[in-house]
C-alpha cells in the first residue's frame, strides 16, 4: 500500500540521514561559536548570550502551551519561580544557607542539602511540572481568557507564598550568592534538550493531536482524543521547561527574590512568543534572540543625546516606549508574528541554496 | 490495527442490532428535544433519520456519541449500554461521526487531519516520543501509511499536503468522512453529508456512501434533507417531528406516508 501511496502523491524524498548529520554539524558549530565567545566576549556580552538561550527555553515552553495547545496561560513567572527556588535550594552549600537565613532558621532537612547543578535544574523543572499538574486539575475546565486569568492568579499566589514561607524561601530577602554555574555551555545544552524533547513530541502524531485540540476541541473528542489528558500533558511539559528556564535564570543572575517573578516577566516571554509567531518553535527562537538583543540595544535612546543645536537629557524608560511602538507596528502589519506558523526545516534550507529535490521541483512546476 | 470490537467476540451474533435506542428522552429545561424515541439499527445497512428542521435529529446524534446524556432511556451499542460514556471512549468503541457544519482541523494539512483520526487506535504514549524507541517510529510510520492509504482510497491523495481549510466544499466533506474512517469504526454517523451539493455531486455521494459501506464493512446512519439521496441509499428510514417518531419503514412507505407529507409540506398538501 505504501508503493501505491508513493506513486500517487508527492511524497518527500527521504533525507533523514542528511538532515540528521546537518543537525549534528549545526550543534557542533554552535558549540564552536560558544568557545569563541568564551575567548573574546566581555562579561556584558556573555550575559546577553546567556539570556538569549534562557529566554529561548522559556519562549519555546510557553509556545508549547499557548501556540500549539491553545491554552492561554499567564502563569509562566510562577513556574519559573518554583524552578528557580527549588534549584537554588539544591545548589546552595550548607555554609551559605547558614549565613543566608538570618531572620528565621532554614527548615531542617534543607540545611544539609547540596546537589550537582544538572540534577538541581532537573529538580527545579520537575517541581514546576508537579505544581502545574495540580494547577491543571481545576483550571483545565476553563477556556480562553478565563484560563489566562486563573493562571495569572496562580503566579501571584506563588509569589506571595514565597514571600511568606521564610523557612523555605528566606522570605522577601530572597536568596543571594547562588553559585553561578549557569554558563553558556549549560544554558545552550539545556536549550538543545528543550528543543529535542518539544520537537520530538510536536513532530510525531501527538503534535497533530495537540493542534487538533487547539483547532476544534469537540471534533478532537469525537476522534477519540482524551482532550483533558492531553491539555494537562502540554501544561505540565511546558511547566517543566519554564521551571528549567527559571532555575538557569536564578543561577545566571545569582540573586533571586519573590519580587523578581512578577507579571512583567510573564509578559516579556509572551511578547517573544507572539512576536516570533504563535505555533512556531523557530519563531520563538528568533523572537528570543531579536527581542533580548533589541531591548539591550535600545538602551542608547535612554542616554543623553547631543544634536548640536539641542541637547536631550537621558530619559529612563524611553526604550520601553519605542519598544511598545514596535510591538504596535508588529500587531498592525504582521499579526501572525515573524514566522507565522512556519518552521525551519533542512529540506527547505537545502532547496533554497540550490539542492532541489524532486518534491520541490514538482511543486514549482504545478 | 483493527480494534477489539465486540464483533470479534465468539458469542457475537452477526444479526444482532448494532445500535438500539430504548425510550430515549432528552430534555433541555422545558424543551423536549427527543421524546421517547425507540430505534433499532440493523447491521451492515445504510439507514436514514429525517425530519423538518429542529426535529431533534442532531440531538439524537449527540446522544449516541456521548455529548449529551439522555434524560431518560437507554442507548445500547453492540449489546453494551453506552449512556454516560464519554465521547472519546465511544469513539474507541467504534462509533465515528461527521458534523453538519464541517469541523475539520483547519490549520492542519489534509494528511494531518486523517492522522489525528488514527490516534485513537495507537498504543504508544506521548512520553515515548523523545526516547527514540524503534517501536514508536514504527507506529508513526504505520499511522502515516494507513492515512495515505485511506486518502488514496477516498481519492484525496493528491491533496494530502494542502491545508484542510483551503479545500473545496465537497472535498472537505469527503475529508471529514476519511478522518472518521481513520478511527476504524464499525458504525458511522453522517450528519447531512449532501448539504450544499448540486444534483451531480449528490449522485456521486450516494455511490460513495455505498462503496465505503461495502469496503469498510460499516453500518451507516445518516441525517439528510436531500430526499433523492435518502430514498436512493437508505434501506430503512425514521421520521422525526418535534422530537417524536412519526413514521418508520422502507423508502416507498415513507414517501407515501400522509403523516410524513404533512410534516414536510403542511396540512393542505395532503388534501390535494
Amino acid at each position: 500500500m505504501s508503493a501505491q501511496a508513493v506513486k500517487n502523491t508527492p511524497m518527500v524524498q527521504n533525507h533523514s540521514l542528511r538532515n540528521g548529520l546537518s543537525t549534528i554539524v549545526a550543534i557542533g558549530l554552535l558549540f564552536g561559536g560558544l568557545w569563541l565567545a568564551e575567548q573574546h566576549f566581555d562579561g556584558y556580552q556573555t550575559q546577553l548570550l546567556n539570556l538569549v538561550a534562557i529566554n529561548a527555553i522559556l519562549a519555546v515552553s510557553l509556545n508549547f502551551i499557548y501556540g500549539f495547545s491553545g491554552m492561554f496561560s499567564l502563569g509562566h513567572a510562577g513556574f519559573m519561580a518554583i524552578g528557580a527556588y527549588v534549584s537554588a535550594l539544591c545548589i546552595l552549600t550548607p555554609g551559605q544557607k547558614e549565613m543566608l537565613w538570618l531572620l528565621e532558621p532554614i527548615w531542617g532537612p534543607l540545611a544539609e542539602l547540596s546537589t550537582p547543578f544538572f540534577f538541581s535544574v532537573l529538580m527545579g523543572g520537575l517541581a514546576a511540572a508537579f505544581c502545574s499538574f495540580f494547577i491543571a486539575l481545576p483550571v483545565m475546565r476553563l477556556g480562553g481568557d478565563y484560563l489566562g486569568i486563573a493562571t495569572l492568579g496562580f503566579a501571584e499566589i506563588i509569589r506571595v507564598l514565597f514571600t511568606n514561607i521564610a523557612p523555605l524561601t528566606n522570605g522577601a530577602i530572597g536568596l543571594r550568592g547562588i553559585p553561578a554555574y549557569a554558563n553558556a555551555w549549560w544554558n545552550y545544552t539545556w536549550l538543545i534538550i528543550t528543543l529535542f524533547i518539544i520537537l520530538s513530541i510536536l513532530k510525531s502524531n501527538f503534535g497533530n493531536v495537540l493542534k487538533s485540540i487547539r483547532d476544534d476541541e469537540i471534533a478532537a473528542r469525537t476522534m477519540g482524543i482524551n482532550t483533558t489528558a492531553y491539555r494537562t500533558m502540554a501544561f505540565c511539559v511546558g511547566g517543566f521547561f519554564a521551571g528549567v528556564g527559571g532555575a538557569l535564570m536564578g543561577s545566571l543572575v545569582t540573586t533571586i527574590e519573590p519580587k523578581m517573578f512578577n507579571f512583567q516577566l510573564t509578559f516579556n516571554i509572551l511578547l517573544i512568543v507572539v512576536a516570533g509567531g504563535l505555533g512556531s518553535v523557530t519563531g520563538s527562537m528568533v523572537g528570543a534572540a531579536v527581542i533580548t538583543l533589541m531591548l539591550e540595544w535600545l538602551r542608547i535612546v535612554e542616554a543623553p543625546m547631543n544634536f548640536g543645536f539641542v541637547i536631550i537629557p537621558g530619559i529612563p524608560g524611553m526604550r520601553m516606549v519605542i519598544f511598545s511602538m514596535l510591538l504596535v507596528l508588529i500587531i498592525i502589519f504582521r499579526r501572525q508574528g515573524l514566522m507565522g506558523t512556519r518552521e525551519f526545516s533542512w529540506n527547505a534550507f537545502y532547496n533554497s541554496i540550490g539542492f532541489k529535490d524532486r518534491e520541490s521541483f514538482e511543486r514549482s512546476e504545478s | 490495527m483493527k480494534a477489539a470490537h465486540l464483533s470479534t467476540h465468539p458469542d457475537y451474533n452477526p444479526a444482532a442490532p448494532v445500535l438500539q435506542l430504548k425510550n430515549v428522552t432528552m430534555r433541555f429545561g422545558g424543551v423536549t428535544a427527543i421524546d421517547g424515541l425507540n430505534l433499532t439499527v440493523p447491521p451492515k445497512k445504510i439507514v436514514g433519520l429525517i425530519g423538518p428542521n429542529g426535529a431533534g435529529k442532531t440531538t439524537v446524534f449527540n446522544v449516541i456519541t456521548g455529548f449529551y446524556t439522555p434524560t431518560e432511556g437507554e442507548v445500547i451499542f453492540e449489546e453494551a449500554p453506552v449512556v454516560g460514556v464519554s465521547p472519546q471512549k465511544i469513539c474507541a468503541l467504534g462509533i465515528a461521526r461527521t458534523f453538519q457544519n464541517i469541523r475539520l482541523f483547519a490549520q492542519g494539512t489534509v494528511l494531518d487531519n486523517v492522522m489525528v483520526g488514527c490516534h485513537v487506535r495507537r498504543k504508544c504514549q506521548w512520553w515515548m516520543a523523545p526516547l527514540c524507541l524503534p517501536g514508536f517510529f514504527r507506529e508513526e510510520k504505520a499511522i502515516r501509511e494507513k492515512s495515505m492509504d485511506l486518502l488514496n482510497r477516498l481519492g484525496l491523495a493528491h491533496l494530502a499536503r494542502e491545508n484542510a481549510a483551503s479545500l473545496p466544499y465537497g472535498a472537505q466533506r469527503r475529508l471529514e468522512i476519511a478522518r472518521a474512517l481513520a478511527t476504524d469504526p464499525t458504525f458511522l454517523l453522517l450528519d447531512e453529508p449532501a448539504a450544499g451539493m448540486n444534483p451531480q455531486e449528490s449522485g456521486e455521494l450516494m455511490r460513495f456512501i455505498e462503496e465505503i459501506r461495502d469496503e469498510f464493512d460499516l453500518t451507516i446512519l445518516m441525517i439528510e434533507h436531500d430526499m433523492k439521496v435518502v430514498m436512493g441509499v437508505c434501506s430503512h428510514i425514521w421520521v422525526l417531528e418535534y422530537g417524536r417518531l412519526i413514521a418508520e419503514g422502507g423508502p416507498e412507505g415513507i414517501r407515501s406516508n400522509p403523516k410524513v407529507i404533512t410534516a414536510y409540506l403542511g396540512q393542505e398538501a395532503v388534501g390535494k
